[in-house]
Parts: structure tokens; C-alpha cells; sequence
């Protein structure tokens, strides 16, 4: 970049490390971080949605609604979150797989699983074995979204379900009491307040997300451990840089990423925190206003 | 091979008893069950021994993080934060990675009147390597849970403590850390939960699996990757955490009801789902 990188081998010290660290592994290195923060701003969402769901499934008035609700919020806290990574990466992609296999070729007749092969018809296939490389790394990616969604949106269904029943009783009552209906109570009264109850528990969930995204590595995609590994091993002199075995260097360096992930996660959730309480009926909002009146 | 045989071939098959090969081809119900099984025992050694040391630990960096002086007080706000800020998989690797960089043969410690050699070369095994991340990991979460908890003994306990002349160690002992453990009782059965369930971690980080010796995951991983079928052995090695996690959960509630036999029935917290407090 800023030196003549050209011949590493005539390098020395700083200058061999400027041209070290904007190789284009490294760039690719660099570019991984973003993967990592791009899963976590896509599946932060998604799982408020699939919990805000299984929440109210969970409360539902329909006895199999309310059953899947319940099994779903309740499922996770006996089984390990990895297990459902492992499980449903290729769970998913061969149910996309089938549900395409029917719909495309109709009159295959050859069962799907062959012995311990998975054979579905090549157009059915998933990406096409034609598509270009950045859609195989595009579907791998979204695969890993989809199942951090379903994983983490369950948790988040634990939480909205006990942040709905926080929400005290008399409000509900009083939103009856003005001809509401159980639909409006809900939307107007209900959701508005939970928020509060629930954000203890969601920015807790929002920290076990962070922590959960180097899982990314073990579903395939080439994530910030992936390059760690790879770029810190040991090169030998057929390598244009050569050295040692770094790989303890570059996790180090993951790990300084996360902490400071966590701390400034910890920041703004503090003064979100403080900006809901504001006003609320609880003891925090009590305090605040007692703080302002002082 | 009929059922019998595979469970004595392939029980004790993670241990390093029994049959060395692994099955190749035509898995049975019972192969998976019974070599899932046994990879359980890896499962419930870590969680069962990092829990029981992690304990002891945790209460000592509790009251350290507790403590007025900043020596002491730092070291563990700082310990807790790293352990707590940062993913057990990094954690895992990073360790690993210290682990085979220090010296296979052992490292001398000159004390001066005596040389003593520490053994490393069982560091980069799982059983030990893993287990001190465990170990640590689980000691920074419960001394958060502890912290909190002794922050919020009653002032009444301790006051009355005082009034009967109680001091140091006899008023920590029979005063505060009962209390201190009631409180936090809920907040660390779910820690004990989730650690079981770190376990299976070990062997997808970077510790290898000698032998083909693995944890419950382990197994369940390698029938998936054969049969390219993840229908049968991971739903089976979800049924074993289900009844391990209610095992956990039946233990931990006998210990609860002892610690709060003192309370009137209707006011003992009882241990239930706690969002807010997620590992």
C-alpha cells in the first residue's frame, strides 16, 4: 500500500509488517468483521420477530397454538444452542431441497434418501450447481441467519412472554374498562408497556447473540476465526511472509473485538435503559423522579 | 450384532474401553443411542467438576470483587469482565493455542531450595485444557451471580450479626454466605444449566478428540456427517440434555429447598424459567 510491497523478502521490521497486514488475505480478514456485524444487525430483528410470534402463540387461546408456543419457548433451555446449529443447518437445507424436488421434478421416482446419500433432482438442487460462487456464499450465510433467528427467537419468546405477564394487571383492566377489545388491550396497552419488562432480559439476549456469532465458523462460513486460523498459522519459507505459529496473536485480537463489543453494548443499552424508565410506574422511575425534583 | 453386544462394545467406547473402531456403514438405533450415551460421560465430567471447583472459586472472587481495596478489588472486576465480555469459543481456542506454545518437556520453577518441574504435556489435552476454561469461565459467571447476590443481603442479617459480637469469618460463614447463596440460588441453577450445555463446545473448538474419544456432540456430529442425516442423532443427543437439564434442575431444587427452610412456605422462591437472567 503505502511501501513498495513488491519483494516481502527485502522487508524489515515495520515496513515488512505494514505490507504483512494489507495482503489480501488480510483485507479479507478485515472484510470478516463485517460479516460477523452484518449477522448480528440481520438477526437481532429477525429473532425479535420469531419471539415476539412464539410469545403470543405461547398466550394463545388455541390449545395447538398455545402447545407449539410453549414447546418452542421452553425447547432451548434443555437442548445446547449448538446442537440446533449443527442440527438445523442441514435440517434446513434439505428441506428446501425436498420442498423444491417436489415442485420441479414431479415424476422422479427414486427415493429421496439413498443408503446415506441425500439425492434430490439437479434442478432442484440448492444453489444450482451452475450459480455463481458469491450465491453459494450468499445461501450459506442466510442458512446461518435463519437458524440464529429460530435459536435466538426462542429465547427472545421466553422473554416477551415474562415481560407480558409483568405488565401490571389494573392496566389491562382499565383498557377493558373502556370498551377495548382484547386485540386493541393487546396492541395499545400491552405491547407499548412490556418493553420495559422485557429489556433486562433482551439486552441480556443481545450480549449471548454477540457471543454466540463465532459459532458462524463451525456452519461453514469463513468467518473472523476462519481467517484467525488461517492466517496465524504457521508459514514456512515457501510463503511470502513467513513466520511463526501466530494463531495465539489473532485470537487475542478477536478477543480485544469482542470485549470491546460487549463494553460499548453495555453503554448503550445502560442509557436505553435509563430513557425507558423514564415515567414508568416502577421503582426506577420513581427514583428518577425524585432525582429531578431534587 | 444384537443390542446387548453393541452396549458392551461401544458403552464405555469414549473412555477408551471396548471396541476401537468406530461403526462404518449401517448404523443401528442402538449404535446411535448407545455411543451418544457414552459420549455423555464427557458431558457430565466437565460440567460436574468445573461446577464443583468453579463454586468454591466463584465465592472468593465474589467477596474479592466486593472488597474496598483496589488491589484487590481490580483484578477481579477485570477477570469477571474478560470471561464474561468474551465468547467461550474464542476462550477455548485461545487457551489451546497458549497451551501448545509452551514447552512439551515441562517448565522449571527455581524456588531457590528446590526445582520443581510443572507438568504442560497434559495441557493440550482436552480432560485437562479443557476443563480450566471451564473451569475459569464458569467461576467469572458465578462470581457475577454471587456479587450481585451479596450485595443484596438483607442489612438487618448483618446488623444483628454485629449486635451478637459476630465478626469476620464466623459472620461470613454463618450469616452472609447462607444468605448470599439463597439469593443467588435461582441465578445459579441456570448457570449450572448452561454450563452442561457449554460442554459440547469442547471438541468443536480446538482440543482434538484422541482416538476418536468425544463427547455426546462429538458422536452425534459424526453419525450426522456419514449418514448425512441429522434426523436421528441429534434429536436422540437432545432427549439426553433434556433429561441431564432435568436432572440438573431436580438437584439444585433439593439444595434450594434446604436453603430456604427457614422461609414460610408460600414465601420460597421457587425455581422456574428466569429470562432476565440468560447465561
Amino acid at each position: 500500500m503505502f511501501f513498495n510491497c513488491s519483494d516481502p523478502q527485502m522487508l524489515a521490521g515495520l515496513e515488512w509488517l505494514a505490507c504483512y497486514l494489507t495482503t489480501g488475505k488480510h483485507l479479507a480478514f478485515y472484510g470478516s468483521f463485517g460479516t460477523v456485524l452484518l449477522l448480528l444487525a440481520i438477526t437481532a430483528p429477525i429473532s425479535l420477530i420469531f419471539g415476539f410470534g412464539g410469545a403470543v402463540a405461547a398466550r394463545s387461546h388455541f390449545p395447538p397454538l398455545r402447545w407449539f408456543g410453549k414447546t418452542y419457548t421452553s425447547v432451548v433451555r434443555g437442548i445446547p444452542d449448538i446442537v440446533f446449529f449443527l442440527f438445523f443447518v442441514i435440517a434446513l437445507d434439505q428441506a428446501f431441497e425436498w420442498l423444491r424436488h417436489k415442485v420441479k421434478c414431479p415424476d422422479w421416482d427414486q427415493p429421496i434418501r439413498q443408503g446415506n446419500d441425500f439425492v434430490v433432482c439437479a434442478q432442484a438442487k440448492l444453489p444450482l450447481s451452475s450459480a455463481p460462487q458469491w450465491l453459494h456464499e450468499g445461501y450459506g450465510f442466510s442458512l446461518a441467519v435463519l437458524t440464529f433467528a429460530i435459536v435466538y427467537g426462542a429465547f427472545a419468546a421466553n422473554v416477551l412472554y415474562g415481560a407480558m405477564h409483568a405488565v401490571p394487571r389494573p392496566q389491562i383492566e382499565t383498557a377493558e374498562a373502556y370498551g377495548m377489545t382484547r386485540r386493541q388491550a393487546f396492541w395499545r396497552v400491552l405491547v407499548p408497556q412490556m418493553w420495559l419488562f422485557a429489556l433486562p432480559g433482551l439486552s441480556n439476549l443481545w450480549m449471548l447473540l454477540i457471543k454466540a456469532t463465532p459459532l458462524l465458523f463451525l456452519l461453514g462460513v469463513e468467518d473472523i476465526v476462519y481467517w484467525a486460523r488461517e492466517l496465524g498459522g504457521m508459514k514456512t519459507r515457501a510463503f511470502t511472509f513467513p513466520h511463526a505459529d501466530w494463531r495465539l496473536w489473532y485470537f487475542l485480537g478477536l478477543l480485544v473485538f469482542y470485549l470491546a463489543l460487549t463494553k460499548i453494548s453495555e453503554i448503550v443499552l445502560a442509557r436505553l435503559t435509563t430513557r425507558l424508565t423514564h415515567g414508568q410506574a416502577t421503582l426506577g422511575g420513581a427514583a428518577m423522579q425524585k432525582a429531578a425534583a431534587r | 450384532m444384537s443390542c446387548l453386544e453393541t452396549i458392551q462394545a461401544y458403552g464405555l467406547r469414549s473412555l477408551g474401553i471396548g471396541e476401537r473402531l468406530l461403526p462404518k456403514s449401517d448404523f443401528t438405533l442402538c449404535e446411535h443411542f448407545t455411543l451418544i450415551g457414552s459420549g455423555m460421560i464427557w458431558n457430565i465430567y466437565f460440567g460436574v467438576l468445573a461446577l464443583v471447583l468453579g463454586f468454591f472459586a466463584a465465592t472468593a472472587v465474589a467477596l474479592a470483587r466486593n472488597a474496598d481495596n483496589p488491589l484487590v478489588r481490580k483484578p477481579a472486576q477485570y477477570f469477571i469482565f474478560i470471561f464474561r465480555g468474551s465468547p467461550l469459543f474464542i476462550q477455548f481456542f485461545l487457551f489451546y493455542e497458549t497451551f501448545v506454545l509452551l514447552p512439551k518437556v515441562g517448565i522449571d520453577i527455581n524456588l531457590g531450595f528446590v526445582e520443581l518441574t510443572a507438568e504442560t504435556r497434559w495441557l493440550t489435552r482436552a480432560w485437562l485444557g479443557a476443563l480450566i476454561v471451564l473451569f475459569l469461565n464458569t467461576t467469572a459467571y458465578t462470581a457475577e451471580i454471587f456479587y450481585g447476590a451479596l450485595r443484596s443481603v438483607p442489612r438487618g442479617d448483618v446488623d444483628a450479626a454485629n449486635a451478637y459480637g459476630m465478626t469476620g469469618w464466623a459472620r461470613f460463614r454463618r450469616i452472609i454466605w447462607p444468605s448470599m447463596l439463597r439469593l443467588s440460588w435461582p441465578a445459579y441453577t441456570n448457570e449450572a444449566i448452561f454450563l452442561f450445555h457449554a460442554t459440547t463446545l469442547v471438541f468443536f473448538s480446538s482440543f482434538p478428540a484422541w482416538q476418536q474419544k468425544g463427547d455426546a456432540l462429538y458422536y452425534a456430529n459424526y453419525f450426522a456427517d456419514k449418514t448425512f442425516n441429522p434426523f436421528i442423532p441429534y434429536p436422540i443427543l437432545a432427549g439426553y440434555f433434556i433429561i441431564l437439564t432435568l436432572c440438573v434442575i431436580g438437584f439444585y431444587g433439593i439444595i434450594n429447598a434446604r436453603l430456604n427452610r427457614h422461609l414460610p412456605r408460600e414465601r420460597r422462591p421457587r425455581l422456574r424459567i428466569r429470562p432476565q437472567i440468560i447465561r
